[in-house]
């Protein structure tokens, strides 16, 4: 199977029921195999939009009406999607996002890998947040992942992320289905509670649309009835400082990650397609001293995993990118960051890292 | 209207003494009230402007978007749960410029929502700026020199595009007002209800409108009723400078989509 169709099957397996979508290179298998199912599922719905703009908009709509809702874009759409996921945001309105990443800025390389756009997830709509968000290395992973990130949309009340690559996402290979996937739907919406009131947790409750609660819904900044309230600074440092901690005061629980070696001296920080280069340098050609971790949630950034390596001399950061997450690496510790950039579309090559790891002073 | 539909701990409203949105907002309430339809399966939407304020103080489900998005968000929520009564209120700039490719497609998939746009000509949040539907020669903070742009005609621009409902009215037709957006929202498939409403504070001030009464006479005095109109004139016959068409432009019966299999 493919990645793309394991994506939208991941996703199916986990109930969505409502899909929009722009068609864009590399991603549009995800929506042409949607437009396949979705006819076939009684409840749901299939929509191609007008552009990505559109596609997100009506994504909110349906989630709005209590559907589980997703849609599948690349960097072009991803830009167009910017404003309205900053709505999702402030809304609190879970949603999935697919982005299969390509080689920008700009139009760039259709039809080439890259994850140029791990920045842009992390801060690309105006104002601050935080998100969550996915890095699939195998195509079992695109349908596990795709899967779980409507369950952290629905336990968290916000937009999440599967930052796949063309790599991830053309790539073919065998993958367990399992009979049925966990299914982690919002918490309701208690009778007489207000609908921007949080728990806890940070999160408030939900009612969807027609459900009698009458629930006003604004990207405006508002109180916890959902009405505007724009020129109280403490009512917007409060809303907004809240959105974020409940996202990133859940990245120890939330982090999802495999931790090879921990004795190793040299550790490779990897998250989708060069986790497999990475592998097979750690784990089939054994080079001595290598070790490495993987993240599959790469925001919101687990800092505390770095310091599970008690004998590390650096940090090697293989990226299809210029080192955008070397640099969140290089935030949180002393040790040196060695970021292996790779623009172009082509995978690292093993003697690469192994390569990098000479510079570093080992082997 | 049944003043159980508003949200009464949001008001005083924000709208300006003698803005046009109130009355809208009032007979398109009045209609949903004649048709019966419940506060529970009723949802109103909106983008960003003045008309777009009208959803946060209707007691319904409500989802004030971001702007010109509100019949994309729209689609969403009635493709998803097509039970759910779906009506738009927006503003000629919402509508027309930033929102025009949502506001065609809509149009074209012929999807069953109801679109009522306050059209005042300007965009009033801002403080007065030209927009897509000002007049050749009005003045605005943005056309200081009078509009040069020629402006849409919304209602051509939803027949055009394939809207199975298009009506034109303005603030001073309330009843046939009211009318229309009843038949708008029983109508499956799209409808357009475009209302010519004063806004004396940003678009009256600078266009010699500055009294609301001035601006509703002018609607009154220039608004011609389309049969009338298609009775008397002849082919040749443009209509008279600053005057428009009021009346159902279209009522058809194109292929639809999000129409409830319940109705």
């Amino acid at each position: 199977m493919q990645g793309n169709i394991a994506s939208a099957e991941g996703a199916l397996a986990a109930g969505c029921t409502f899909f929009a979508g722009y068609p864009i290179t590399p991603s549009t298998e995800v929506a042409e195999h949607m437009a396949s199912r979705m006819p076939k599922i009684k409840g749901a719905c299939y929509i191609q939009m007008e552009d990505e703009i559109a596609s997100m908009a009506a994504i909110i709509g349906a989630a709005w009406t209590g559907a589980r809702s997703m849609t599948a874009t690349s960097g072009p759409g991803f830009s167009l999607m910017m404003e309205n996921i900053g709505y999702a945001f402030m809304t609190e309105t879970p949603c999935v996002l697919v982005n299969i990443q390509r080689g920008g800025p700009s139009t760039g390389q259709p039809t080439m890998a890259a994850q140029g756009d791990m920045m842009q997830v992390r801060f690309g709509s105006h104002g601050d947040y935080s998100v969550i968000a996915l890095c699939p290395s195998s195509v079992q992973e695109c349908f596990d992942l795709t899967a779980k990130a409507f369950n952290l949309a629905d336990r968290f009340r916000t937009p999440v992320f599967l930052m796949a690559d063309e790599v991830i996402g053309h790539m073919r290979e065998k993958i367990e289905i399992p009979d049925r996937v966990e299914i982690i739907r919002p918490k309701p919406l208690a009778d007489g509670a207000l609908p921007f009131a949080p728990g806890p947790d940070g999160v408030p409750g939900f009612a969807p649309f027609g459900s009698g609660r009458h629930i006003h819904v604004t990207g405006l900044t508002h109180d916890e009835r959902g009405y505007p309230d724009t020129t109280n600074p403490s009512r917007h440092e409060s809303l907004v400082r809240r959105l974020v901690s409940k996202i990133e005061d859940a990245r120890h629980e939330i982090a999802d990650y495999t931790i090879v070696n921990e004795d190793a001296a040299y550790v490779f920080v990897c998250y989708g397609a060069p986790v497999r280069t990475v592998r097979e340098v750690v784990e089939r050609q054994k080079v001595p001293g290598t070790g490495y971790l993987q993240l599959r949630i790469v925001w919101p950034f687990p800092e505390n995993l770095l310091s599970r390596f008690p004998n590390v001399r650096a940090f090697i950061v293989p990226e299809m990118n210029l080192g955008m997450m070397a640099r969140e690496i290089g935030r949180h510790v002393r040790t040196p960051v060695i970021p292996v950039s790779r623009l172009g579309g082509d995978l690292h090559t093993p003697e690469e890292l192994v390569q990098a790891i000479r510079t570093a002073g080992g082997i | 209207m049944r003043e159980d539909w508003l949200r009464e701990d949001r008001l005083p409203h924000i709208y300006c003494a003698g803005c046009g949105n109130g009355t809208i907002m009032n007979c398109v309430l009045e209609a949903v009230e004649r048709i019966g339809w419940e506060k529970n399966e009723t949802v109103f939407l909106s983008g960003i402007g003045c008309s777009s304020r009208a959803p946060g103080y209707i007691l319904t489900d409500s989802l004030h978007t971001t702007h010109g998005r509100a019949i994309a968000f729209a689609t969403g929520v009635k493709m998803a749960n097509p039970s759910l009564h779906v009506i738009v209120f927006t503003g000629d700039g919402d509508l027309a410029a930033i929102g025009g490719n949502h506001f065609i497609h809509a149009c074209r998939r012929n999807i069953d929502i109801t679109v009522v746009c306050m059209n005042n000509h300007i965009y009033g949040m801002t403080g007065g700026q030209g927009s897509p539907t000002t007049p050749i020669g009005k003045t605005s903070t943005t056309t200081p020199y009078g509009a040069k742009e020629s402006p849409f005609d919304l209602v051509d621009l939803a027949i055009a595009a394939g809207a199975n409902y298009v009506a034109r009215w303005t603030s001073f037709h309330v009843k046939q007002l009211t009318d229309a957006v009843l038949t708008g929202l029983l109508t499956p498939g799209f409808s357009l209800i475009e209302v010519r409403c004063q806004c004396p504070t940003s678009y009256g001030r600078r266009n010699k409108y500055r009294e609301p009464v001035d601006y509703m006479t002018y609607l009154k005095t220039h608004a011609i009723l389309k049969e009338k109109w298609e009775r008397t004139a002849g082919p040749r016959d443009e209509l008279p400078s600053d005057s428009f068409l009021v009346g159902e432009f279209v009522r058809r019966n194109r292929p639809v989509m999000g129409v409830s299999d319940e109705t």
